[in-house]
């Protein structure tokens, strides 16, 4: 099954934005998308897996490994060069196992060869690349608090059934759901770098062209993919160029007060908020193909990156996003 | 609304359309099981796809092939199964009221991979039952066979013709976008599979182009059931005619085409609509929030809980052995067993006898109590209703329930006790609770909404029980405006229900309070009068309404 291009997603440009920017620097970590069904949430991560770089990898490693000296010895990986393998994309269903999600004993080599082996989990296949959760917000808390836990350190830890092992489990964590369907917990949201909210569209002109495509596509998969391939790639482009040029980009103190002012302001929980402005920021005047960061950088990103870090009020229904784009004219705006 | 006969005729057309385009997903039918739903799913039979039962309790192995355990151990060599999802196939989910959105999750994926279809058998007696939104949504057709009698459903199946390629227009997306808009359907999702089930209705009726019936027949099955809001008869039509005419003048060289009359359209699907359309979705919002995390008070789990009794299943990842179980299982077996096959082993264990642990899971209830201790209801209810919680108090301590406490009076609510089980220290503080002042209606809902989100956030399932008699008099900010109070506080209240907050009203009025029982009906409370008051009683109309 083809995944629909990236770039023929109509509008939606913030979602489109988030994701390409956590491809600029995984760093990010992360997006929350919350929104609507059928906004195209899940097309868009899983056209965002055709669009990105491929990676290097040892074939045969579980965990992608970029030389064969990083392959884990429990993995019994032949030795052989790195390969171009497409990055990584994999889903979290809900109501997956936690033997699924951080590996387990191979029950299939105990019993047949009567060996102790492990069997690589999801965290392990996601590691260098994305992990993607529909429905977040419904996720059990159990598997939450294991994300959490290894989204942080960036290393799988397996201590059971008489087996230690430890893998890197390095990913870009891209949650979707529907928040009239549950609340995520504010320190899952935290974990997310950046948070946009989608809404079906509103005008009829952006609908019929929404179909149109969506039509095309399913037409003739192929034909479609080709006129849009050239997009897909100049996006491509951008984003290697963009990962080069990220090192070298600069950000002027002035900037950085600018930032550190627009937090205090909304009152943020913990200096999370600071950093992912910043690199946030970085990430898309790099993508730019600027050397200098501005605070119109800042100012495009500030509301995806706070937006789910203020302190919510259950009964404030405008919705956060709205208070985040007054502080920031106020701040900015000045 | 429709007659019977033509409902079963649109049932029969749905599946009809779903023949001709696969990728329409599937159908959501809503009945239960009975003549009617059988008729119709013998129907089934003449789509050329195979079906397959998915029982709701199948596991991963099941769905996605994987190691066949029992079967690995008797042979002694690696047996796999083939996974359901494997071959392109037709999916029936009988119960799909019960689905967890575990399953929902991996079918709804399965659909987007576009092998499968999935015919979903709704069969939930209460509006909130239903099947999972995501899965719902992935579904182009929704149809209700509950109240067409045995005698309508008479019309056959008759036969497809041949899958044809149809043309449809830019006028075509065009009127069906505009439709979805006017009916308040937010899923482009729907507007897509209406514009394919348009194109099938046109093969199935042998034409080469999307006519307008086929939008009208299309819109009535694929769009109707997701409507939102009851369309207007167009006022601002002036405005919408004139793009019409435009791009139909650009249209012009795509070959003489009709322009499609929205109103008819409209008209057409209004029909159907249900006259209790905001009821629905009110129900529909009401399913949503009993998904949600910690929510279920009571449900079975295979991992944690109070322990249930084993039960035979087969072994995959998820489920725990109960090894004393399984092997009581095997034990009458073991002669003969053991005549049949070589003496050397010590037990003949077959799958039939593995036995599964169950746990029963509970998620605390938590009872937050917002009492209203103004002048007005201090004079002769305020002990009754300490009486009342106290007697309750009781009850819960027995149920191991968390209870919060919320008093408001004067200007402001107070949270007197936070969510606790020490039923010692809410005595107390009940006890000294003081009575006078105005009555701040509203500040007291949302102080008692905000425990109870809290409550929520830690996995409890809360329920807000409010004792007033109604009187607000006290705005939310601690003016005494009679109507504005009144109006902050069934904004509060609306705030609670969107938070999908369970609600208790109890009006402790010498009268019933009709403002009151408004405020219950938009907290989507059950309100329980309570003239006359005691505590016996209170506390029997609130167990009554919990259980």
């Amino acid at each position: 099954m083809t995944a629909f291009p990236f770039s023929a997603i109509v509008g939606q440009d913030d979602m489109k934005r988030a994701m390409v920017l956590t491809a600029v620097d995984p760093s990010i970590g992360g997006v929350l998308v919350f929104g609507d069904r059928g906004t195209g949430k899940s097309t868009a991560v899983r056209g965002l897996a055709a669009l990105l770089p491929p990676i290097m990898a040892v074939p045969g490693c579980p965990v992608n490994s970029p030389t064969y000296a990083e392959c884990p010895q429990w993995a019994d990986v032949d030795e052989a060069e790195p390969f171009a393998v497409p990055t990584p994309v994999v889903d979290l269903p809900l109501g997956v196992t936690e033997d699924r999600v951080t590996g387990a004993l191979d029950i299939e080599k105990a019993l047949t060869q009567g060996e102790k082996a492990f069997q690589a989990g999801l965290l392990a296949r996601a590691n260098r690349g994305y992990l993607y959760i529909d429905e977040v917000n419904l996720l059990e808390d159990h598997i939450v608090d294991l994300l959490l836990d290894v989204a942080q350190t960036g290393e799988n830890v397996v201590e059971r059934e008489g087996m230690s092992i430890r893998h890197p489990a390095r990913f870009v964590l891209v949650g979707s759901g529907n928040p009239e369907e549950g609340e995520l917990r504010p320190q899952l949201l935290d974990r997310f770098g950046l948070s946009v909210d989608v809404q079906s569209p509103k005008d009829i002109g952006t609908r019929v062209e929404v179909i149109r495509r969506r039509d095309d596509f399913e037409r003739n998969p192929a034909a479609f993919l080709h006129a849009w391939e050239l997009e897909d790639s100049d996006t491509r482009d951008q984003i290697i160029s963009a990962r080069e040029l990220l090192p070298q980009v600069i950000t002027p103190p002035a900037v950085l007060e600018r930032c550190a002012a627009l937090c205090l302001a909304l009152g943020s929980d913990g200096l999370r908020g600071e950093l992912t402005l910043l690199k946030a920021g970085r990430a898309l005047a790099a993508f730019e193909g600027r050397k200098k960061m501005t605070e119109a950088h800042v100012a495009e990103v500030a509301t995806s990156a706070l937006r789910h870090r203020l302190r919510r009020d259950p009964l404030d229904e405008a919705g956060s996003g709205t208070r985040v784009n007054r502080v920031v004219e106020e701040v900015l705006g000045a | 609304m429709i007659d019977p006969a033509q409902r079963w005729g649109q049932a029969l057309l749905a599946l009809k359309l779903l023949a001709l385009e696969p990728r329409l997903g599937g159908i959501v039918v809503r009945a239960r099981a009975g003549p009617v739903r059988d008729r119709w799913l013998d129907a089934l039979a003449r789509l050329s796809m195979p079906a397959r039962k998915v029982p709701l309790n199948i596991s991963d192995d099941q769905l996605f092939g994987g190691l066949d355990l029992a079967a690995t151990l008797t042979a002694g060599r690696e047996v796999r199964s083939k996974g359901l999802l494997e071959n392109a196939s037709l999916l029936i989910v009988p119960m799909a009221e019960r689905m967890e959105p575990g399953l929902a999750a991996r079918l709804g994926q399965a659909l987007d991979d576009g092998n499968q279809c999935l015919i979903a058998l709704d069969e939930g007696a209460e509006e909130s039952e239903g099947l999972p939104q995501a899965l719902r949504d992935r579904l182009a057709f929704h149809i209700d066979l509950d109240e067409i009698a045995c005698g309508d459903a008479v019309t056959g199946f008759g036969t497809l013709p041949e899958p044809e390629i149809v043309s449809s227009f830019e006028t075509d997306i065009r009127a069906i976008a505009e439709l979805a808009q006017s009916l308040g359907v937010r899923s482009t999702r729907a507007t897509i599979h209406c514009l394919w089930a348009a194109r099938a209705h046109a093969a199935l009726h042998r034409r080469r182009s999307v006519r307008p019936e086929d939008i009208e027949a299309a819109a009535i099955l694929a769009l109707a059931p997701r409507a939102t809001r009851i369309p207007e008869p167009l006022s601002e039509d002036n405005s919408a005619p004139e793009e019409t005419q435009e791009t139909d003048t650009q249209d012009a060289d795509e070959g003489a085409r009709l322009e499609i009359p929205k109103e008819l359209l409209l008209d057409a699907v209004r029909a159907v609509l249900p006259t209790d359309i905001l009821a629905q979705v009110a129900a529909r919002r009401a399913r949503k929030g009993a998904k949600g995390l910690g929510a279920g008070s009571k449900r079975v789990s295979n991992r944690r809980g109070r322990p249930l009794p084993s039960r035979a299943g087969r072994l995959d990842t998820k489920a725990r052995l109960d090894l004393v179980a399984t092997l009581r299982a095997a034990a009458p077996w073991q002669r003969i067993r053991k005549e049949l096959v070589d003496r050397s082993r010590p037990v003949e264990i077959r799958g039939s006898d593995i036995r599964l642990k169950r746990f029963e899971e509970k998620s605390d209830r938590l009872l937050v109590f917002a009492v209203d201790a103004s002048g007005s209801a201090a004079l002769a209810r305020l002990a009754e209703a300490k009486g009342a919680i106290e007697l309750l108090l009781a009850e819960a301590y027995a149920r191991r329930d968390h209870v919060a406490l919320v008093s408001f009076r004067g200007a402001q609510a107070e949270v007197l006790l936070p969510p606790t089980r020490s039923l010692v220290q809410t005595k107390r503080r009940l006890a000294a609770l003081p009575g006078g002042g105005g009555t701040p209606l509203a500040a007291g809902i949302e102080a008692a909404t905000l425990i109870a989100l809290q409550g929520k956030a830690r996995g409890m399932t809360p329920t807000l029980v409010l004792l007033t008699d109604g009187r607000a008099n006290v705005a939310l900010d601690g003016e005494a405006d009679r109507k504005r109070a009144a109006a902050d506080a069934s904004h509060m209240a609306r705030a609670a229900l969107a938070q999908g907050i369970e609600g208790l009203v109890i009006d402790v009025g010498k009268r019933p309070e009709r403002a009151l029982r408004t405020l219950a009906e938009t907290m989507d409370a059950t309100y329980v009068p309570m003239p006359r008051a005691n505590a016996e009683k209170l506390s029997a109309a609130v167990t009554g309404a919990l259980d």
